[in-house]
């Protein structure tokens, strides 16, 4: 009988379109990068949930208070989804969040900028969301059968996220001088982090290529990126407003828009911890922790107490 | 049958599997639950998702706010994932193989006359 | 409809907005994953029952007013919140305990405002009654796991029981519009403090005698949190009059 190398016929699951499951076979490596990749994607709701919190409070009225309450109650559910879907990979979701919380862990560089005016919570929800999505619905058909599960989950409550920035942006762009003049310094900020929240050009992004191959990226950074542009360049038009880049043009060969350079150096700083508002976000999450300790043990000691009782 | 005992969902300590034992935690970490949710009457109630809880009603409120915030659903399971016992992939040939050259028991292997409608 | 009928309405829904307002300063900080989303749900409901009341409100009032208007431009003095609502969070044992006080008083209420002679009204407390009955459920439950934990959680729980319970008075103290509205507060006290008793009993936590019960809050005399609850809620209104949003 022939011997057969289970990574081969791993490899051929994957090929043939079969999802993995939890308990399935799967190479070791396969499994950290589904690991790191999940919780990544976990911490980032999370710490998503900073930057937009703070407009809580002060949200202009009580429909967008409503409604961004919802928001950001939201993104702590897709974390939730996302830290069930890694624990059945055999990492308890406590691991995953001192990882977070020692620096270990990256989540996604783009909340390490400030929220500093209402337009943003828009410009975020247009944006950065609007990124979000481009990566959540190629991962809805992602090889791993429980993250692909969270993403279809996710994608649907996140649809109501996108417009709902797009709106107050709307507003904003109908209102008066000073609601505009908001609207587009929101933009002119947010833009260029959106960019980089594709991550590395493709030909510097080390972990692409094996994703690839196993099918838990469908597409490559520099491919979504260019979709994402090319959607935004079309809807700023109903805004009145415009992007930042002097060297967006339409492309007729490429049937593409063209852009200019990213500012990478900026986007190493941040991912190496020197963003804005790095120290803070990780601060507010540790001490949200630190100071549920004591809920967190209380209620597993009342647990007990009812169960010997 | 080899039954494996599900102490950990996904957990499988072998080597090249899904999962590896959980390392230590300080032991406050709430436990994890399934969540099975009907979505209305007539319907069984389908696996949702899991969430941590500490006991039993919590783990039913926290899957009422989690898993039902646009009315997904009128009625909640929760079962604590250490509870369910699963079977092994490995044991996929004997456990389901053996049915698959049952073919009579499937409908359209009788060949009827055509005047016997609707049967 | 008269201006006393109308503070009645906005006293219902300032009690409700404050607290939730107070509520979502949790969003973000919860102490565990699940709870921050539960403590979320509560304060979106809080938020939705203040929406329907100051509509209501500013139907009555007319005058080109509406539910931003009435939330947004109105001052300190102006307010009519029970105290309770506007007390800091403080830690998680705080903040439950101001939950259920608040959600067992609701429960009374909106349970006699279901055959109220104003349809409108016992229709929004209809609908809010369904939610108040699970923030209630809710609210028990923890101040009886919190009550009955570990010796920290106890400590604390004692700690916010003698931090809040000298709001809860103002609940039956009727103020003249709630007379006027044919509200009686004052007979939903014995039931209010049974409720709290059988609870706390359930928590072994000790039920406080004598205290002297703080009021002021429903005719606009504040603590001073209000003031920069008030100075975060309205920002956006008082910087840019007028806009859109």
């Amino acid at each position: 009988m022939p011997v057969v190398d289970p990574d081969q016929l791993f490899q051929d699951k994957i090929d043939n379109e079969i999802k993995i499951e939890p308990k399935d076979q799967m190479p070791d490596a396969y499994r950290k990068t589904n690991i790191r990749q999940i919780s990544q994607h976990a911490h980032s709701e999370i710490v998503g949930m900073l930057p937009e919190g703070n407009w809580i409070s002060r949200a202009p009225s009580l429909k967008r208070k409503a409604i961004l309450l919802a928001k950001v109650q939201d993104e702590g559910g897709h974390g939730l989804y996302l830290y069930s879907a890694a624990e059945t990979l055999g990492m308890s979701r406590e691991e995953m969040i001192n990882d977070l919380h020692s620096g270990k862990a990256k989540y996604s560089s783009i909340f390490n900028y400030p929220t500093l005016s209402w337009a943003d919570i828009g410009a975020i929800g247009w944006l950065v969301d609007g990124a979000a999505i481009m990566n959540q619905v190629m991962l809805t058909r992602t090889s791993y059968g429980p993250y692909a599960r969270a993403m279809v989950r996710i994608c649907k409550e996140e649809s109501f996220h996108q417009r709902q920035g797009f709106d107050a942006l709307l507003v904003l762009s109908r209102g008066t001088k000073e609601q505009r003049d908001m609207c587009q310094d929101a933009i002119n900020r947010w833009w260029w982090p959106a960019l980089m929240m594709f991550g590395p050009r493709d030909t510097e992004s080390t972990n692409s290529d094996q994703s690839m191959k196993w099918k838990i990226k469908r597409k490559s950074n520099d491919e979504l990126r260019q979709n994402f542009i090319d959607m935004i360049a079309e809807q700023i038009k109903t805004l009145g407003m415009h992007l930042p880049d002097p060297d967006l043009k339409w492309n007729e060969e490429r049937k593409h828009y063209d852009f200019g350079e990213i500012n990478w150096d900026e986007f190493w700083q941040v991912v190496k911890g020197n963003g804005p508002c790095n120290k803070q976000r990780l601060d507010a999450r540790r001490k949200a922790w630190e100071e549920g300790e004591w809920v967190r043990e209380a209620a597993i000691e009342y647990a007990k107490k009812r169960l010997t009782s | 049958m080899n039954l494996l005992r599900k102490y950990y969902y996904g957990d499988i300590p072998e080597d090249k599997t899904g999962a590896v034992p959980p390392a230590s935690a300080s032991g406050h970490d709430w436990p994890l639950w399934e969540v099975f949710i009907r979505s209305k009457n007539g319907l069984e109630h389908k696996h949702a998702g899991s969430l941590h809880a500490a006991d039993a009603k919590m783990a039913i409120e926290n899957a009422r706010d989690v898993y039902t915030r646009r009315m997904e659903g009128i009625s909640i399971w929760v079962v604590e994932s250490k509870y369910i016992t699963a079977t092994n992939p490995e044991e996929a040939g004997e456990l389901y193989e053996p049915a698959v050259d049952k073919i009579y028991r499937h409908p359209t292997f009788y060949e009827l006359p055509d005047e016997v409608n609707h049967m | 409809m008269t201006q006393s009928y109308t503070n009645y309405i906005l006293h219902l829904a300032d009690n409700a907005l404050i607290l939730g307002q107070r509520n979502a300063e949790w969003c973000g900080h919860g102490p565990v994953l699940e709870q921050d989303i539960a403590i979320t749900n509560i304060s979106l409901d809080l938020i939705g029952q203040a929406r329907s009341l100051y509509q209501y409100a500013a139907e009555l009032k007319g005058n080109g007013a509406t539910e931003d208007s009435l939330a947004f431009l109105r001052t300190e003095r102006e307010f009519k919140n029970c105290l309770l609502a506007e007390q800091p969070n403080g830690d998680w044992a705080q903040t439950i305990l101001r939950q259920f006080f608040v959600s067992t008083f609701q429960f009374y209420l909106y349970q006699s405002l279901l055959t109220h002679s104003d349809s409108t009204l016992a229709a929004i407390a209809e609908k809010s009654l369904k939610e108040v009955r699970y923030h209630l459920r809710w609210g028990s439950e923890w101040v009886i796991r919190l009550g009955d934990g570990t010796e920290e959680s106890a400590r604390r729980m004692n700690k916010a029981v003698s931090e809040l319970w000298c709001y809860t008075g103002e609940f039956f103290v009727p103020a003249d519009y709630e007379t006027a509205a044919g509200s009686d507060p004052a007979g939903l006290k014995d039931a209010f403090y049974s409720k709290v008793r059988e609870v706390f009993t359930q928590a072994s936590l000790a039920v406080p005698e004598n205290v002297f019960m703080h009021t002021g809050g429903k005719n606009g005399m504040h603590t001073e949190h209000l003031g920069f609850i008030l100075s975060d809620l309205q920002y956006m209104q008082r910087a840019y009059p007028g806009c859109e949003w």
